[in-house]
Parts: structure tokens; sequence; C-alpha cells
């Protein structure tokens, strides 16, 4: 199409190509049903059945005065880094549950935190648009080294470091993701394509790591080329918010969350939704998923106090876990599967195992 | 409470928290977020859980409805807290007694139906009385009450000279809050309070008795008694996104399609940009080669049966999970490098990446390049995911390095690159950044994968490793099969 032709009859030109983008996505659809040979639960059905689990609450970590609203394990597999609405971010020692830094943000609604691969630096961000790293020390206070890393035009709703203490790669509500170098706070790239405020992202687990996903309010699911800034796939089929991202241990496929109180498993190498996990008694928004080491067991965080625990074969829930008192606001894995902590509005954090 | 009062949907003020005793600030502002449109999540929430109550207030199929007779007097239209959970767990795919409580408990707390005297919006598996909410004041109404209106409600309740209309000891103090805020106002909340309470005096009795606990329910649900949730409350995030200007836009997917023809016209120019992304997407979409689902099934049973020794929630570590055993001992095991265990070591065979993530397993790695001399590939590879990590003040000197020490022409340690990965990499040099060598790397490391690693899987030094670690750890290691089949045993 001639760039000429788009700005002399602009209408038509619209239409025509919304017709052609029409048939196209027609052909998409019969494609993608060519591929739907058979569900994911009728493979898994030569598994065995899991009807029992016994996850218990191991630890409950007090001390936010607010709801809490992000947390993330460090690499030593222990400590856990959390954030809330009262403006603190807190290093707990999870195992002991003992507090070791309490740190109180310029801003409240601290909504993303995330520790570096090294253990010994965080960020967190909120309502204050910014992204900022505290070194970790255990010798002074640990706000005399902060640095504001980078700003967005709308709050920070999630944060990652991308295999690097050196880096940040940001979700927030201005609807793009942006990746940051730590030390000069200079965007190194950009993440255009979503339409409504980013919620969730998440790292390609390859070898590489150049790839990551991030999920939307546009309902989308998109995966990037960190290398390029460009979309390279995406997935529809939610029918609301996307909160939750996470990929897959083998990096092949991508679990959502979202407020249509479902979670899916969308394939890469299919480009198609393969799993849906729901109930007719589920009717809660999710706020947050991760997998189990084997990728078996899809946890997942919902509005209505508990946790579910999918079987993601056989797409049944194992179980649910009760105990938090108001919604659960978010959810990981420990980094060697051993554990599964949880945040939620009661001001608590839990682990399960 | 007056029927205009619906309608009456006023800007949140900034700053007229702080009365509902429990909430912090924010909390007040949160709940006053105003325009709970058609599309906030909690609307979604309401539009299921009335759907339930429909079926519940079924006059044939519902929960059984009744006026009960007690002493003097009648409890109209009630249900049983054991009725209403026997109802649920026929008629809804809750799983046992205990979801069906905790889902009706959540109902409650929506203010959907109510114990008919308690504050406390929850729900017992027992012969508590419990009313259904009238539809006028389910919270998809969009009701944003105003401190003005609960003062008024208050303020009713101690004219009406009945104990059961008592005020409890936190509304008592949110009067007196309420009261010493609005201290200019308050002869005029007082009179609407009067008038409201006039009109209420002339109902049929016990429709007023329904009508009164209806609206103490009501303010039950938005003003909740302190230490109860409080379910109007929205996600931040999500208020924040509501309070958008450009909201509307919401719907208009500039990835895949849902294109609206009424786009056309005012911002043609960006809609047919819009338009011809969204094609090129698609058409990208459609070159792409994929797999069938069966195929992609396949693979995620194979890697959770691969992988299913190393779940801790099926399968116990060789040590005692700590979370479990308040012993830290597999942490601590983890970090030295005697007595590795043999399915430690197994996992590398699992794949390059798995070996090359085991520092252990990387650095005996090593040793076996170092003794056929090709070690190389691993350091470019290894300097190239050294590149990615740098600063990028870092970057350029990082790029200029790795060129001269790998693939300069008299570079010190030179790699074997195809010629496709090598033209590519040349010509990244002319614009360094921090992906210059992808290419390269990416060719390298397969390269690794198909060559070294396999050997290194054949190879003796893997083979005695593996052996040698078993007869080390071998108690251990019947250890694990024993709680393995055990667990097993629970699980089928």
């Amino acid at each position: 199409m001639a760039e000429t032709e788009g700005k002399d009859c602009p209408i038509e030109t619209i239409e025509s190509l919304t017709k052609e983008a029409e048939s196209l996505k027609k052909k998409l659809e019969d494609e993608r049903q060519k591929l739907n040979d058979v569900t994911l639960a009728t493979v898994a059905d030569r598994l065995d059945i899991i009807n029992y689990m016994n996850i218990k609450p191991r630890r409950t970590l007090k001390g936010h005065q607010a709801k809490v609203l992000c947390s993330d394990w460090s690499p030593d597999k222990r400590h856990i880094v959390s954030s809330s609405q009262d403006g603190k971010m807190i290093i707990w020692d999870a195992f002991t549950t003992n507090k070791e830094h309490a740190v109180t943000m310029p801003t409240t609604w601290v909504m993303a935190c995330a520790y570096a691969p090294s253990g010994n630096l965080v960020a967190c961000g909120g309502l204050d648009n910014k992204v900022t790293v505290y070194p970790l020390s255990l010798d002074e206070d640990v706000t005399l080294k902060k640095k504001t890393v980078g700003t967005h035009t709308s709050y920070m709703s999630c944060c990652i470091f991308p295999n690097s203490d050196q880096q940040i790669l940001t979700g927030s509500g201005d609807s793009t993701c942006a990746l940051w170098d730590v030390e000069s706070g200079q965007l190194l790239q950009s993440f255009h394509g979503h339409s409504a405020d980013v919620m969730s992202i998440d790292l390609a687990p390859s070898e590489t790591g150049n790839t990551f996903v991030s999920g939307s309010c546009d309902k989308m699911v998109l995966i990037w080329d960190m290398r390029s800034g460009q979309c390279v796939q995406s997935f529809e089929g939610h029918e609301s918010d996307v909160n939750s991202v996470k990929f897959h241990p083998s990096g092949d496929a991508v679990a959502t969350g979202s407020d249509d109180a479902t979670c899916r498993l969308f394939d890469l190498r299919a480009d198609k939704e393969v799993a849906i996990y729901s109930k007719e008694s589920i009717i809660f928004g999710v706020n947050s998923v991760d997998f189990s080491v084997s990728g078996r067991l899809l946890f997942a965080g919902y509005n209505d106090y508990t946790v579910n625990v999918w079987d993601t074969l056989k797409c049944v829930r194992v179980c649910l876990l009760y105990g938090h008192e108001n919604r659960v606001s978010c959810l990981q894995v420990s980094p060697d599967g051993t554990a599964l902590s949880t945040g939620s509005w009661d001001y608590t954090l839990r682990v399960w195992a | 409470m007056n029927s205009d009062k619906a309608a009456n949907k006023r800007k949140p003020e900034p700053n007229n928290g702080g009365c509902t005793g429990t909430s912090t600030n924010e909390d007040a502002i949160q709940t006053q977020t105003p325009s709970i449109t058609e599309e906030s999540p909690n609307h979604l929430l309401y539009k299921k859980m009335e759907k339930i109550v429909e079926k519940m207030q079924d006059e044939t199929t519902g929960v059984p409805v009744r006026t009960v007779k007690s002493f003097m007097s009648k409890i109209p239209s009630v249900f049983t807290g054991s009725d209403l959970i026997m109802w649920m767990l026929k008629n809804l795919d809750v799983e046992d007694q205990q979801e069906a409580l905790h889902l009706a408990h959540l109902m409650a707390a929506h203010g959907y139906f109510f114990p008919i005297d308690d504050h406390m919006l929850t729900v017992k598996n027992d012969n508590t009385f419990y009313r259904f909410q009238t539809p006028y004041f389910w919270p998809s109404n969009c009701w944003e009450p105003e401190n003005t209106d609960y003062a008024v409600y208050l303020c009713k309740r101690t004219m009406q000279n009945k104990t059961r209309l008592e005020l409890a000891d936190y509304e008592a103090e949110n009067l007196a809050r309420l009261q010493k805020m609005f201290s200019r106002k308050w002869e005029f909340i007082f009179m609407q309070a009067e008038a409201q309470s006039k009109v209420d005096k002339k109902r049929d009795k016990l429709e007023r008795k329904v009508l009164d606990s209806q609206e103490r329910a009501f303010w039950d649900v938005h003003r909740p008694m302190p230490g109860c949730v409080n379910t109007t409350e929205i996600d931040i995030k999500k208020a924040c996104q509501m309070n958008k200007p450009m909201h509307g836009i919401k719907n208009m997917q500039v990835g895949p399609p849902r294109m609206s023809p009424s786009t056309s016209g005012i911002n043609s120019k960006s809609s047919v940009d819009i338009v011809k992304k969204q094609i090129a997407l698609l058409k990208c979409r459609l070159e792409r080669r994929n797999i069938k689902v069966s195929k992609a099934a396949e693979s995620f049973v194979a890697y959770c049966e691969q992988y299913l020794e190393y779940d801790s929630f099926f399968v116990a570590p060789e040590y005692p999970n700590p979370w479990i055993s308040d012993n830290p001992e597999l942490w601590e095991q983890e970090k030295q490098a005697k007595d590795i265990s043999a399915r430690r070591v197994k996992r590398w065979a699992f794949s390059l990446q798995e070996l090359l993530q085991d520092p252990i397993g990387r650095e005996h790695f090593v040793k076996f390049l170092d003794k056929e001399f090709s070690g190389e590939n691993l350091k470019f590879w290894e300097a190239v995911q050294e590149l990615k990590a740098l600063p990028q003040s870092d970057v350029q000197n990082k790029v200029q390095e790795i060129w001269m020490e790998f693939l300069a022409p008299d570079a010190s340690c030179p790699i074997n690159v195809d010629c496709k990965s090598y033209e590519i990499t040349k010509k990244n040099m002319e614009s360094q950044d921090r992906w210059s060598f992808d290419c390269a790397a990416a060719h390298v490391y397969h390269l690794m994968k198909s060559d070294s690693y396999s050997r290194y899987l054949r190879s003796e030094m893997y083979k005695e490793f593996l052996n040698g670690s078993k007869k080390k750890t071998s108690v251990k290691g019947i250890r694990s099969i024993v709680s393995f089949s055990a667990r097993k045993d629970n699980i089928t």
C-alpha cells in the first residue's frame, strides 16, 4: 500500500485494509483450528491423578501495616522482599521470619519490587511512576544509596532484573514496558504495543534470556524481543484484564491469570491457547500465577482470598489453599521450588510447603 | 435511604476520609474512586454473583425462604445457614462444605445476603437466620455512599426507639466523629434523618423489619465494622486505569484485530497505521510454522515426567525440605562442592543449559573441554552473556575485547563460526551494542550442544562422576527413593 494513497483517500483505504485484516484473521483462525487435533487433558490421560497434596502454611510474615502488593524471592532461596501500600519495603529472612530491613519509600503504594540476581540489590516503585534501586547492606541505612533508575508516565506495575544487576525491565500503567540501564538511568529499549496498562511481565527461562512476556488490561499477552523492542508473538483469549503472566519452566508456554476468573496456558510453538483452568464456582479474578519446578502444578492467587492449585496437564483443580483473610495479591514459587510464598491484602505474607 | 441518591453520584472530595473507623486515609480514597463502569473488574464479579443469587431466589428451586414465628412476633423472609449451604452443595460445582461456606461468606461480605442480627457479614452452617438483600442495594448499582448519607442513616437509627436498632459501639463512635466533622451541616443532616424516620414509621411492621435490616446490611458492606473486610475496594492499579481519560480506547487493540469501522475519519492517519500494523502482524502470524497441540502436549508431559523428581511438591528433596523440617541443611549442602548427589548430576544430562546453570556442573564441563582443547567456545559464549549483563558504559570496551579475543584475524583465542554468522557479526561491529555477538553466540551454543556437550555426556569423565556421586550418597539415595514411593502411594 503506497504511502500517498493512504493520505489521499484515507477512508477508503481503511475500509479495504480492514477488510484485508478481517480475511486474514479468518484465515488465521482456520489455520489454528487445524492444529487443534487433540486436547492437552486427553494427552495427559495416561498420567496418574494427583489426589493428595499436603501443602500447609509453614511461615507467616507479619510486619506490614497495610496491604501487601508485591513480593519477590531472593536468589538465596530464603529471603523475600515485599512491598506494601503503607509505603514500606521489607526484606525478610522468611526462614526465621525476621525482618532484616524495613525501608520507607518516598511514595505509598509500592506496587512492585524485585530482587537482583546477585541478591545484593532490590528495585521497587509504584504510584511514583519510578523504579528505584536500593543496594542492600547491613552496615548502613539502605536509603542512603538509593538511586532512581527510570521514570514512566504512569504508575510502575511490575519490574524484573533480566539476568543482570545492571538492567531493569519495567511494566507500566502507561501501557509500555521499558529496559533501563541501572548505572546511568538510560532507557535502553522501550516496548510499545499494548493499548492499556501493563500489569505483569516475566522473563523467558531460555539460555539467552532475550525474550519476555507481558500481560495487560487490553486482555492481550505479548511476547517481546528485548534486542529489537519488537513484539514477536501475541495471544488473545482472556475476557478481562490479564493480571499475571509466567513462563512455563520449559520456556515453551506462558501461563496467565485474569480478572475473568480463569488461568490459561498459551503455547509459543503452537501459537495458541492450549488449556484453560477454570471452574463454574470460581468467580473471582486471578492476581498472580506461578509453576512448580516440573510445570505440573500451577498456583494461582485469587481475589477470593484463596490459592487454587491446578494440575496443568489434566486441567483440573488439585486443591485449595485457605488461610489469607483478604485478596491474595502476589504469589511466587521459591527459586529451588521448595516453597510457595503468598502476599495478601490482609497485611501478611505466608510461606507454604 | 432516598431513591434519588442512586442517581446522585458525586465526585469524591479529596480529603473526606477517616470516618470509617478501621480504614486509613488511603482506603477512604480508594473506596470512593468513582465510576465503577461496566468493565471494572468488580462489576464483572458482581454480575457472576448476581446470577447465583437469582438462582438462589428461584421460588421453586431456590433456597427455601420462610417467615418464622418466635414468641410474640414474626421473623419475615428468612432462611437458615444450613439450608443455604445445602443448596450450594447441590447446585454449584463446589467441592465440599468448606468451599461452599467460603463462597457463601464472600457473597455475604459483598452484601447479597446477611445474618439478620449481626453486623459481621458471614455465613455459618447452622440455624442462624439470613435474609436476601434487595437488588436496589446490590453493589452493582454503583453505590459510592457519602459520609453525609452515613450520618443521616446513623442519626435516624438513634431516633427509632427500638433495641434491635440500637447503635453498636463502633457505630456510635462513627456517629460522634461524623457529628464533629459535619458540625455546621448537622442541623440539615438531623432534619433529613427525621424526615426519613417519619416515612419509615408509616410502613407495615413486617415490611419495616425487612427494610431496616436491608439498610443496615447495606451500611455493613460500605462501612464495615472493625475487623471486617471492605469488599468494595478496588485494586489501586485498576482504579488508576479507570481514572484515565484515554480509558475509552481500551477496546481498540493495536495488536490482533478487533477493529471497529467507526474509528475511521477522526484519526484516519493513525488508524491507517494501526490497521497496517495489524495486517503485518497477521501476515507474520500466518507465516509462522506451528506445531500441533498434540505435539505441544506431549512435550509438557515429557517435561513433567523428566522433572517430577526435582519438584518438591511431589518428591521430597534428598535433604529434608527446610520449610517443613526447620532444618536448612539442604541449602548448606548445595553450596558445598563435595557429596554431589546422583540426581543432581543426572540433571546435567537434561540439557546444556541445566549443566551450565549448576556451578559444579559448569566447572566439570570446563575441565572436560580443557582436556579436549576446545574450551574457547564456552569462553566465548560466556563472554557474550557477560557482555549482555554489563552496565551500558562498559559495553563498548567489552565488545572490542570480545572481538579481539575471539573473532579478529589475529585473535588470541579464535573460535570457529560459520561464515554467515561471521559476516553478520562483522557488520554488527559497525554499530556496536550488547547484542552484537548474539548471532555468533547462538551458533556457537548450537555447536557446543550438538558436539562437545553430547561427547561430554558420553564421556567416561561424566559417567565416573555420576557413578561416584551415586556411591557417596547411596544411603540418601535410598532414602529419597523410599520417600518417593511412600509419597506416590499417597498420590495414587
